[in-house]
């Protein structure tokens, strides 16, 4: 597996912890399970650290985070920056007022949810999920936040598969990534 | 309007507890929904619900923060990366690839299954669950029987919201639950 950059002394045992699962949840589809990376605190304190480093310090006003695992991820940077979490979650499961965003699946489609007034013009926000497939996902997370009239600034995941393309779905929006899976 | 718990009460509690919104008939009619996503969007209470848990734990030999699906996964990591444990997510079936063991459970109406990873825990790992809220007790009670099906001891189940009116806490085993605030 590569990583993102290759000089950081970080990345390597970052990369060596994710475990691969063939065939899930189907087959033919090697699944990037970062649930390896957690069960090791150095290397979850690495990547955290790693977008922390990053962000700190390009005036972040929002983190939002892909349901489930973007919850992961996303709350600890937003606690070490500073700044505001916003869950993006699927249907129904945000009470109160929401805002929706409908993307495409392979097969067929899903809705993203925000709630009203979590973000506001003007906030400067971050999109975390764990792995970029086909940039559906956090294309939808950009939609949304830039209906509420904030500006992403960065997408970030640990993961990438790029041989997906998925950072050409991303409406121009740059996209940092620790670690590629081949 | 929620209150904060154990009398002598922690000066940073008022304002967690203020940061937390109630959404009347959310799912259902005459439900009153502790929505802890104004608590987020609100940084030092963030921090401060961060802080009391991280306070209460360090230097307790928990190896593992069990985090109940969705939003046991906000408050969760941020626990276990500041005391130094692992962080297992406990979901809904079918979610995690890979080996895992299942504990069903009652809701309301029917049952759910909640899944852990094998190998995530170990015999002799202490284990701290956290969610966001206890209700009923049922999600925390089959949170802490896989952990303990897998050899681990559950040190404490933590909660940033408790309902005490529907009695949770005495599903629990026996287990101590430790809550920032009540909720009634």
């Amino acid at each position: 597996m590569a990583s993102e950059g290759g000089e950081d002394p970080r990345l390597p045992r970052i990369a060596s912890t994710i475990r691969v699962i063939p065939d899930f949840p189907k087959p033919g589809i090697m699944f990037q399970d970062i649930t390896t990376l957690l069960l090791d605190h150095e290397a979850f304190r690495h990547t955290i650290d790693m977008f922390v480093e990053r962000y700190r310090d390009k005036r972040i006003t929002v983190v939002a985070g892909i349901e489930a695992r973007g919850f992961i991820f996303g709350p600890p940077i937003a606690l070490a920056i500073g700044c505001k979490f916003v869950p993006m979650r699927k249907p129904k499961k945000l009470p109160g007022e929401v805002i929706s965003e409908e993307y495409s699946l392979e097969y067929g489609t899903d809705i993203m949810e925000m709630h009203v007034g979590a973000v506001q013009p003007g906030d400067r926000a971050l999109v975390i999920d764990d792995l970029i497939a086909t940039g559906g996902t956090l294309a939808a997370a950009i939609r949304l936040l830039e209906r509420v009239g904030a500006e992403v600034v960065e997408c970030a995941c640990v993961i990438e598969l790029p041989e997906l393309q998925g950072y050409q779905r991303l409406g121009g929006k740059p996209l940092f990534v620790l670690v590629k899976a081949a | 309007m929620a209150c904060g718990k154990d009398g002598e009460q922690d000066p940073r509690i008022g304002g967690i507890a203020a940061s937390i919104r109630v959404v009347p008939d959310f799912p259902k009619k005459g439900i009153m929904f502790q929505d802890i996503t104004t608590l987020l969007l609100d940084p030092k209470a963030f921090k401060n619900t961060v802080d009391l848990f991280v306070e209460r734990y360090i230097g307790k030999d928990v190896s593992v923060v069990a985090g109940i699906e969705a939003r046991g996964f906000i408050f969760g990591p941020p626990i276990a990366l500041a005391i130094g444990a692992k962080f297992v997510p406990l979901r809904k079936p079918r979610k995690l690839p890979g080996e895992v063991i299942s504990e069903k459970y009652v809701l309301e109406y029917g049952t759910d299954c909640l899944e852990m990873h094998v190998g995530a825990v170990q015999p002799g790992d202490h284990a701290l669950v956290v969610d966001d809220l206890i209700a009923t007790g049922g999600t925390l009670c089959a949170a802490m029987n896989l952990l303990e099906r897998a050899g681990a001891e559950v040190v404490e189940c933590a909660c940033v919201i408790e309902l005490p009116e529907l009695k949770g806490r005495e599903k629990l085993n026996g287990k101590p639950l430790y809550v920032l605030v009540e909720s009634r």
